[in-house]
């Protein structure tokens, strides 16, 4: 019963949404740890790069858990968005925004645009896909992958800055309101927490776009030796 | 004061609407817009014309029936006032004044400014109600509330089911609305025994009704007349979740 209210109401839906959000935040944080090895390194980005591929079983379960995630996190987006865009077909001659933020009415637009720029990354530093990559499949002495090669080459190129940056400034403007209104929908809120959620929600998205453009910027203004 | 009125009209629910501009002259900033409204459908009816059809009942903001948009802003721009509790005063000498019917699926037109809101009834219909036996009244204070529970449950239970949070969302969602019964009736010992299925049989309805989902954006709480909050929705999530998690089948 359960399992059929959470995939059918559009509460469930939004439950769906706000567990998936949150261990996509999670997955983000760790990304974003990860991220910072590039400080510390060729060697300890390399190596940590060669950790977490090592094993194959752990690196595609992973994998598959995350495509799993987004899956899901999609679904209840794509299936709620038609549901309330069919609620409300017709829009008002003259309308003010009130009470509402520009972050909170664009969760769609954001969510698509950081879904392009996933697709691109992957095909990026993943798939190495993307024409005028050089090939990186360097080894470097320890027989690892050189990452650091990789990323460090990569940003040099301002497009591709550019890009990233762009990318995670939308990712952290739908976290904004992603991250207040996962603890809303999970039911978890009243008027003591909601003014913390709100703070913790734009804390961590201004943390999570500081933290992650700090490596392509830093890199492409050499703000360190890399 | 003078003002235009840039009104919506709609013959019935299956033509097509336009906007119409009036000349509303003289007027009193003290008049209230239902007023206004009132003078500019004498001066219609004296001309032969047919007159802006809008919904109004008690005129004191408790009955939920008014239910215009008033340039953009479900029951226009004061806070926390219905329709018919707009003062002329609140606009500018001069201006063009847009009056829309709310704009919902759910609510469909039936003529210029009356939208047909009998969605709400079949929500209420499915859980907006306590079961009590019959017989003589209880003692009043047989059933010790506490104070902080009692306010809430009052906070909840001033929701005069006008629409304002459906007409305001951007999906036309219906959860401030569904929140605000589920909290009133969900707080006190009398709306216990039917709390779980209450929930449920709600949102069903909700849903089936064809209003959208909450996305937590806060314009509902924005134009509520009667500042439900949108904490509530949080309530109704959490009754929701723990009502699925312990539901029997139905034939138990």
């Amino acid at each position: 019963m359960i399992l059929k209210r959470l995939f059918q109401s559009t509460i469930g839906k939004k439950i769906i949404m706000a567990l998936t959000g949150v261990l996509l935040f999670g997955f983000v944080i760790v990304h974003m740890l990860g991220n910072w090895q590039v400080f510390s390194g060729a060697e300890a980005l390399n190596d940590y790069a060669h950790l977490i591929q090592s094993k194959a079983i752990v690196l595609w379960g992973f994998r598959l858990a995350l495509l799993g995630i987004v899956g899901l996190h999609l679904w209840a987006a794509i299936t709620l968005t038609l549901a309330n865009r069919a609620a409300a077909p017709e829009k008002y001659a003259e309308s003010k925004a009130l009470g509402t933020t520009w972050a909170s009415r664009s969760m769609t637009l954001s969510g698509v645009i950081v879904l392009g720029f996933i697709i691109f990354h992957i095909l990026h530093f993943t798939v190495r896909s993307i024409p005028g990559s050089p090939d990186y499949f360097q080894l470097n002495e320890k027989g690892y992958h050189d990452v650091y090669a990789m990323v460090v080459h990569a940003f040099q190129n301002p497009i591709l800055v550019g890009i990233y940056v762009i990318g995670v400034g939308l990712l952290s403007l739908h976290l904004s309101h992603g991250l207040q209104s996962m603890f809303r929908s999970l039911g978890w809120s009243d008027r003591r927490y909601l003014p913390l959620q709100i703070n913790f929600a734009r804390v961590f998205a201004g943390f999570i776009f500081v933290g992650m453009s700090a490596v392509p910027l830093a890199i492409f203004f050499q703000l360190k030796q890399f | 004061m003078n003002f235009k009125l840039k009104v919506w009209r709609q013959a019935d629910q299956n033509s097509s609407g336009s906007f119409e501009t009036y000349e509303a002259k003289n007027v009193n900033a003290n008049q209230s817009f239902m007023e206004v409204l009132d003078v500019v459908n004498d001066d219609l009816t004296k001309e032969g014309k047919e007159p802006i059809a809008f919904d109004h009942d008690c005129r004191e903001g408790i009955c939920g029936t008014c239910s215009c948009v008033i340039n953009g802003e479900p029951h226009g721009p004061e806070d926390k006032v219905t329709s018919c509790q707009v003062y002329m005063r609140s606009f500018q000498d001069g201006e063009t004044i847009t009056v829309e019917p709310f704009r919902a699926k759910p609510f469909p037109i039936l003529k210029d400014l009356i939208t047909d809101r009998s969605a709400f009834d079949k929500i209420i219909q499915a859980g907006g109600f306590i079961s009590v036996n019959t017989g003589q009244a209880p003692e009043a204070n047989a059933l010790p509330i506490g104070r902080e529970t009692a306010e809430l449950a009052f906070d909840a239970a001033h929701c005069i089911g006008c629409g304002a949070c459906v007409a305001a969302c951007k999906n036309s969602s219906a959860m401030l609305f569904v929140s605000a019964k589920v909290t009133h009736l969900g707080l006190l010992p009398q709306g216990q025994p039917e709390r779980n299925r209450r929930a449920l049989k709600m949102v069903d309805v909700m849903d089936a009704q064809g209003f959208g989902g909450c996305t937590n954006t806060g314009a509902c709480e924005a134009v509520c007349p009667k500042g439900i909050p949108v904490e509530f929705i949080s309530r109704l999530n959490r009754d929701y979740l723990t009502a699925s998690l312990m539901e029997r089948p139905e034939s138990e």
